[in-house]
C-alpha cells in the first residue's frame, strides 16, 4: 500500500510530502517529493548586483541566515581576492556560532516535540528568544539578518551588545545541562531513538550525508577544523562525533555540538580584536555616512556602488563552510560583470534527505517521524 | 590577497598529483586543467568521467571518496553549452578536487555517477530539471524542483526572467 504522509504534515518542518510504500505498519519504500518551495533563487542571482544577492541568501536556509550570508560574501571575497579586516572575521565567527545554537535549539525542541517530548519545546525557544534578541540587535531583524556584506559587516555592533552576548553565553551551559537532564538518560526517549534509523559509516558516504548526519555515522569531517575559513584557525574546539549511526547518536553530537559552539563563541567574544570591520576596497564597500557628508570621492564611489554595482574579475570560486546543517556551498561564476553569471548553492538538507530512504526501509511508520528530525532538514534549503 | 593570474598551461600543472594521477591513467581523457584562486580544475572527455571518478576514489593517495556537489552552468550561446560541474572530497585528505564536462547543447548527455555514489541521484536531477542535461543509466531521471508538466528548463540562459510561461 501506498501511504501519502504530506505536504502539510506537522513533523515534516515545512512542505516535504513523502510517499511511504508499506506492508503492514513497515516501511518498504520512501519516496522524498520535494520542490514545493522551490521560488527560482539561483536564477534570481543571475538578474541581481553582487551585493544584492545577500538578502536572497537569508532566505535559503531561514534558521541560519548569517551562515548563508558568510558562504557567499566569502565566495565573492575569494572572487575578488580582498583581505578581511581580524575584527570583522572574528565577529563573523561569533555571530555564526550563535546561530547554530539558534538553529540546533530550534531542531532539539520541534524533534523532541515530535516524538512527544512537550517540555523541552519550551526551553529551547526560550534561548532562542535571548538568541534572536542579539540578532536583532545587532542587524535590527530576527530571521532575515542581511548583516554580513561584500568586504565585512554592514555596520559597527550597537553599544552594549557584547555584555548582552557575553550574559547569555555565561548562562547557556546550565540550560543545556537543563535539556540533557529531561532526555539523554529518559528511557521512553531513549526507546524512541536508540538503533533507530541506522546508517552505516558507508552509506553515509556514498549517500553524499554531511554535516551531524554524517557525523553521527562516525565520519569525520567539519570544515570548521579541516578547511578553516574566516579565522576558525584560530579557535580551539572538538569535533564531536559518534560511530553508532542511529537517531540517538545524531542527538549526541549535535548537543555536543551547542557545548562546542558556545566555546568557540566565548573565544570569539573574548578575543575580538580592535580594528575596522570594513575592508579598505572603496569600489566594493560602501564608505560611511560621515565621508559621505565630506568627500567628493566617498560620494562617487558611492554613487556608482548603488546604481552600477562592482565588477568582479571571471573565475569561479566554489566555497563551503560549515552550516548547522553540514557542508553549505557556494558555487559563484564571474564573467567580470557586476552580476554574477552563475549562482549554485550546495544545501546541504538537500543532500542529506536522500539518505532518509536507507535510514527508514524496514522500520515503522513512526520511526520515519524520528529520521525526520534527526537529520535536520530545512524545507527552504531543500527546495531553493 | 591580490590576485595571481590562474594557470591553465596542463605542462605547469602537470605535476599536481590529482592532474598526473589522470594524465597516467589516461591522458587522453584530460581535456584541460586550471588552477586559479587556490582551486583546481580538470576539463574530462565526457565519454571518461566516470572512469576518472573510479580511477580517483579507488585511487590509494588521492582518495576523492566523496561527492559534494554537481551543478551545471550554462554559456549560451557559446558552445560547447554546457559545463557540469563536480565537487569531488577526499575525506582523508581533506581536500577539494572540481571536475568539469563539456557538453554541447544539441546532444547534452553524460554518464550518470550514482552507481558510484548512489546520492548523486538528487544532484543529476536537479541539473536535469533546470538545465535539461541528461544523464545516462540515472535510475529515476525525472524533475525534482519544478512540476511533473513544466515545459522547458529555468536555468538556461534563454528561458526568461520575466512574463508569463
Amino acid at each position: 500500500m501506498i501511504l501519502n504522509m504530506g505536504p502539510q504534515h506537522p513533523s515534516t518542518h515545512g512542505v516535504l510530502r513523502l510517499l511511504l510504500e508499506i506492508d503492514g505498519e513497515t516501511i518498504v519504500r520512501v519516496m522524498p517529493d520535494i520542490g514545493y518551495l522551490h521560488t527560482g533563487i539561483e536564477k534570481t542571482c543571475e538578474a541581481k548586483f553582487y551585493q544584492q544577492v545577500v538578502p536572497l541568501t537569508d532566505r535559503i536556509d531561514y534558521l541560519a541566515p548569517m551562515t548563508n550570508n558568510l558562504a557567499y560574501c566569502l565566495a565573492v571575497e575569494k572572487l575578488l581576492g580582498i583581505e578581511i579586516p581580524p575584527r570583522a572575521q572574528w565577529i563573523r565567527v561569533m555571530l555564526n556560532e550563535l546561530t547554530r545554537i539558534n538553529s540546533h535549539l530550534v531542531w532539539l525542541g520541534t524533534h523532541a516535540l515530535d516524538i512527544g517530548a512537550m517540555t523541552v519545546f519550551l526551553y529551547c525557544f526560550r534561548e532562542r528568544e535571548d538568541v534572536l534578541r542579539l540578532f536583532e540587535a545587532v542587524s535590527g531583524q530576527r530571521m532575515m539578518t542581511s548583516y554580513f556584506r561584500i568586504g565585512g559587516l554592514a555596520l559597527e555592533p550597537p553599544l552594549g551588545f557584547f555584555d548582552r552576548v557575553k550574559d547569555f553565553l555565561d548562562r547557556f551551559p546550565a540550560n543545556i545541562d537543563e535539556y540533557e537532564s529531561l532526555l539523554t538518560s529518559n528511557p521512553i526517549w531513549v526507546k524512541r531513538t536508540k538503533g533507530v534509523a541506522y546508517l552505516s559509516y558507508d552509506d553515509a558516504i556514498a549517500l553524499c550525508a554531511t554535516g551531524p548526519t554524517m557525523r553521527g555515522s562516525g565520519v569525520d569531517v567539519d570544515l570548521r577544523r579541516d578547511k578553516p575559513y574566516s579565522g576558525y584557525e584560530n579557535f580551539k574546539f572538538n569535533v564531536p562525533i559518534s560511530t553508532d549511526g542511529d537517531v540517538y547518536a545524531r542527538y549526541l553530537v549535535r548537543v555536543a555540538e551547542l557545548r562546542e559552539s558556545q566555546k568557540i563563541a566565548k573565544q570569539a567574544l573574548e578575543g575580538i580584536p580592535e580594528g575596522p570591520v570594513k575592508a579598505d576596497a572603496p569600489h566594493v564597500v560602501l564608505p560611511d555616512r560621515e565621508k559621505m557628508k565630506t568627500q567628493m570621492e566617498a560620494l562617487i564611489y558611492h554613487f556608482k556602488i548603488v546604481t552600477e554595482g562592482f565588477t568582479v574579475p571571471p573565475g569561479e570560486v566554489y566555497m563551503p563552510i560549515e552550516s548547522p546543517r553540514g557542508e553549505m556551498g557556494y558555487y559563484v561564476v564571474s564573467d567580470g560583470t557586476a552580476k554574477p553569471y552563475r549562482v549554485h548553492m550546495r544545501s546541504p538538507s538537500f543532500a542529506n534527505l536522500q539518505s532518509l530512504r536507507k535510514m527508514c526501509e524496514g522500520r515503522l511508520i513512526a520511526d520515519v517521524v524520528a529520521a525526520i528530525g534527526s537529520i535536520d532538514i530545512i524545507l527552504g534549503d531543500v527546495d531553493r | 590577497m591580490a590576485l595571481q593570474p590562474a594557470i591553465t598551461d596542463l605542462e605547469q600543472l602537470k605535476d599536481l598529483p590529482e592532474v598526473a594521477r589522470l594524465l597516467a591513467w589516461n591522458a587522453g581523457a584530460v581535456a584541460g586543467a586550471k588552477f586559479d584562486r587556490n582551486e583546481l580544475t580538470i576539463w574530462v572527455d565526457r565519454t571518461s568521467l566516470r572512469a576518472a571518478c573510479l580511477a580517483l576514489k579507488n585511487d590509494s593517495e588521492l582518495q576523492y571518496n566523496a561527492l559534494s556537489d554537481i551543478t551545471c552552468v550554462d554559456w549560451y550561446p557559446n558552445e560547447p553549452r554546457f559545463e557540469v560541474v563536480y565537487q569531488l572530497f577526499s575525506i582523508p585528505n581533506k581536500k577539494y578536487l572540481r571536475l568539469k564536462v563539456r557538453l554541447s547543447g544539441s546532444d547534452a548527455s553524460v554518464d550518470s555517477l550514482v552507481p558510484i555514489w548512489p546520492g548523486a541521484n538528487f544532484f543529476e536531477r536537479e541539473v536535469f530539471d533546470l538545465f535539461g542535461v541528461r544523464f545516462d543509466e540515472h535510475p529515476n531521471l525525472t524533475r525534482i524542483m519544478m512540476p511533473e508538466n513544466w515545459e522547458g528548463h529555468p536555468l538556461r540562459k534563454d528561458y526568461p526572467v520575466e512574463g508569463y510561461r
